[in-house]
């Protein structure tokens, strides 16, 4: 497996008027050619930070990135200037946004956004590009992409504007795909369809995927690998099957226990209590400490470091530190994973990519 | 997208119907007659030249006349300038007014506009507390004061240009400036502030995710975005030149209709006060129309549909 995208230790802060925001503290992971991890956690988890900073596309100021290097394939793209990451973004990595709605030019035919790329990158005509266009539209599952070109944004729907959305990414065959909750604002059949399209693309293209989401029933489906963010840090890292069958993080056990589910319905639905630290002074010891009721003494003290579980799997919890207690998880977690496991053996897990 | 027009137009000749019937009664209420030094005249020299312009039938029946004139587009004959119609001396002093009230436009529009993407794009630096400084003052200052600083230091001290009349081109520059002075004013505020929301708005991101540069990203998807809240300024703005022009074609002796207009109005110059207000009513509606057309041009998502 070859490495596309090596994170080391990455700081993200934000200096406001009120001091400086640590969005994102000290993020590493890696990413191989042509597979999908996910980035899951709650609202201000450090997740879109996290990828708005591998394009270079956090607002400089206020926004910077502290510390870390984003390696892509080799590259320090934190050493690049403004004009190299021009070069980058949008040939080699691009970006599925969140809201449809918003994320397309309202004044600019459709077609036009879309060759935009083509033209910049790939050095293509106008013709050459409105063909190309022609084909991605096509690809995206746009009928009548001859005459959908030449129409506006408001003149489509919402999941077709995510097509649109998608179809710009995809223009130049970028080795990186970052889509950011590509399906938040959709709803669920559209959701269904977008994700079955951005899967059956990847086979296709064979690109690597970081895909940003906070619901983990659409991580089940396409994900190789999940890493849970907390508070501006990858709390846990592992495989799909690491972080449904074997989670090692207290927070991991809440987002799982949080998940609702069909065969649940005559128990509560359980809630994280409390909410995120304010990450303007971050607490000392583990983020997590204060919601966590596996929390000990030394959780408040110190932060834990990643412990390492298995080849793929790590985790950053003071529990897993042998001197520690064996805790189990919440039993309503475990029975939730028993029947994960469950309906996904009778899943057809080979058409995950 | 004709028949709109059309619409539009049919519209407009109801609206200036309603103005002239409107203005018409009006000045029956202004005090003082027509007739200057009317104590000197003897009642029946007074009957006699009342009776020539048709002001001695009762309103109703000169109402009646004027309409039926008016849309043979006769407008009347003047009551100070003997003999002269309205139509002919509005004509004659339509061209300095113009030129000024247009250059203006486009000099303060394009200019505030200038300043206000500067602003935006280096958001916060010093070019930007420049720009604002000089969109404050140019709203703060009212254009007659203005027109006087001007006049002064570059008209009299440093005699760069003429200090008033009209004539060459040259003559246009100090009552164009002054009057441009408020358009690039706002035009400057507005455009800092839609550019700085659209450069922050997610297609932005979407453009810069794309690869495109500074340049690209201002220009190609910023403006377009911008540039639509500024047409709903740019109407009134418009606006606020005819009438901005009565005041500074005053200071300046510009021979226009502004300066006629106030004539007019202290001489009771009623066929003078009648023809110009139908001609700013005119303008005013038809510079409504361009920037409603003007809205389709720019966004697209409210541009008639064909048959609509």
């Amino acid at each position: 497996m070859e490495k596309l995208l090596e994170v080391n230790n990455m700081h993200v802060s934000f200096d406001t008027y009120g001091g400086e925001v640590k969005a994102v503290r000290g993020v590493s992971f890696d990413l191989n050619k042509g597979e999908t991890l996910a980035i899951v956690g709650e609202s201000g988890s450090g997740k879109s930070v996290t990828t708005k900073a591998l394009m270079q596309l956090i607002p400089k100021p206020p926004g910077r990135i502290k510390e870390g290097e984003i390696l892509f394939e080799g590259r320090d793209l934190t050493k690049m200037s403004e004009k190299q990451m021009q070069k980058i973004r949008g040939k080699e990595m691009a970006m599925i946004f969140q809201d449809p709605m918003t994320s397309l030019n309202p004044t600019m035919k459709v077609g036009n956004q879309i060759m935009e790329g083509l033209i910049k990158h790939q050095k293509m005509d106008r013709a050459q590009a409105r063909k190309r266009v022609v084909e991605l539209l096509d690809l995206v599952g746009i009928p009548d992409p001859e005459s959908r070109l030449k129409q506006y944004p408001h003149q489509f729907s919402g999941g077709m504007r995510q097509r649109v959305v998608v179809a710009i990414a995809l223009a130049c065959n970028p080795k990186l795909l970052i889509a950011d909750e590509p399906t938040t604002a959709l709803d669920v059949t559209i959701q269904a369809q977008i994700l079955e399209l951005m899967k059956d693309i990847q086979k296709k293209t064979d690109s690597a995927t970081i895909f940003i989401t906070h619901d983990l029933g659409v991580v089940a489906n396409v994900a190789d690998r999940v890493a849970v963010m907390y508070a501006g840090k990858i709390v846990e890292i592992g495989t799909v099957d690491d972080i449904f069958y074997n989670p090692k993080h207290p927070y991991t056990w809440g987002l799982l226990g949080s998940m609702p589910s069909l065969d649940s319905a005559d128990e509560e639905l359980y809630a994280i209590p409390g909410s995120p630290p304010d990450l303007l002074d971050p607490p000392k010891g583990d983020a997590f400490a204060p919601r966590n009721e596996y929390a000990m003494q030394i959780d408040l003290e110190q932060e834990p470091p990643m412990f390492k579980v298995s080849e793929t799997h790590y985790a950053a919890t003071w529990l897993l530190h042998e001197n520690a207690p064996n805790m189990e998880p919440p039993a309503s977690i475990k029975k939730r994973m028993e029947g994960m496991a469950k309906s996904s053996s009778s899943n057809e897990k080979g058409d995950r990519i | 997208m004709t028949r709109y027009i059309l619409q539009r137009l049919g519209y407009m000749i109801i609206t200036m119907f309603l103005i002239a019937t409107f203005t018409f009664f009006l000045m029956k209420f202004l005090p003082g007659t027509p007739l200057s030094a009317a104590d000197k005249l003897s009642e029946e020299q007074q009957a006699v030249v009342l009776e020539k312009y048709g002001l001695d039938d009762p309103v109703p029946v000169q109402y009646f006349n004027y309409i039926v004139n008016l849309t043979q587009g006769d407008l009347g004959i003047s009551f100070q300038f003997d003999n002269r119609e309205v139509t002919t001396i509005i004509l004659e002093r339509i061209g300095p007014s113009m030129t000024i009230g247009v250059q203006a436009m486009i000099v303060g529009t394009i200019l505030g506009m200038l300043l206000g993407l500067v602003s935006a794009i280096y958001h916060n630096g010093f070019l930007d507390y420049g720009s604002t400084f000089i969109a404050v003052l140019g709203k703060s200052i009212p254009s007659f004061v203005f027109a006087g600083i001007l006049q002064y230091y570059v008209g009299v001290k440093l005699g760069w240009f003429p200090v008033a009349l009209w004539g060459t081109w040259q003559h246009t520059i100090m009552p164009t400036i002054a009057l441009a002075i408020f358009p690039l004013a706002i035009a400057a505020r507005f455009m800092r502030t839609e550019m700085l929301e659209v450069l922050g708005s997610d297609y932005i991101t979407t453009a810069r995710a794309k690869g495109v540069n500074k340049f690209g990203v201002v220009f190609k998807h910023g403006l377009r975005n911008a540039l639509i809240p500024l047409v709903t300024v740019l109407g009134p703005l418009a606006i606020g030149l005819v009438t901005g022009t009565l005041v500074i074609e005053n200071i300046f002796a510009v021979p226009g209709i502004g300066e006629q207009f106030v004539k007019a109005i202290n001489t009771n110059d009623f066929p003078i006060i009648m023809g110009t207000t139908l001609l700013i009513a005119f303008l005013f509606i038809f510079i409504i129309l361009v920037i409603d057309l003007l809205y389709g041009v720019i966004d697209p998502r409210i541009r008639l549909a064909e048959g609509e």
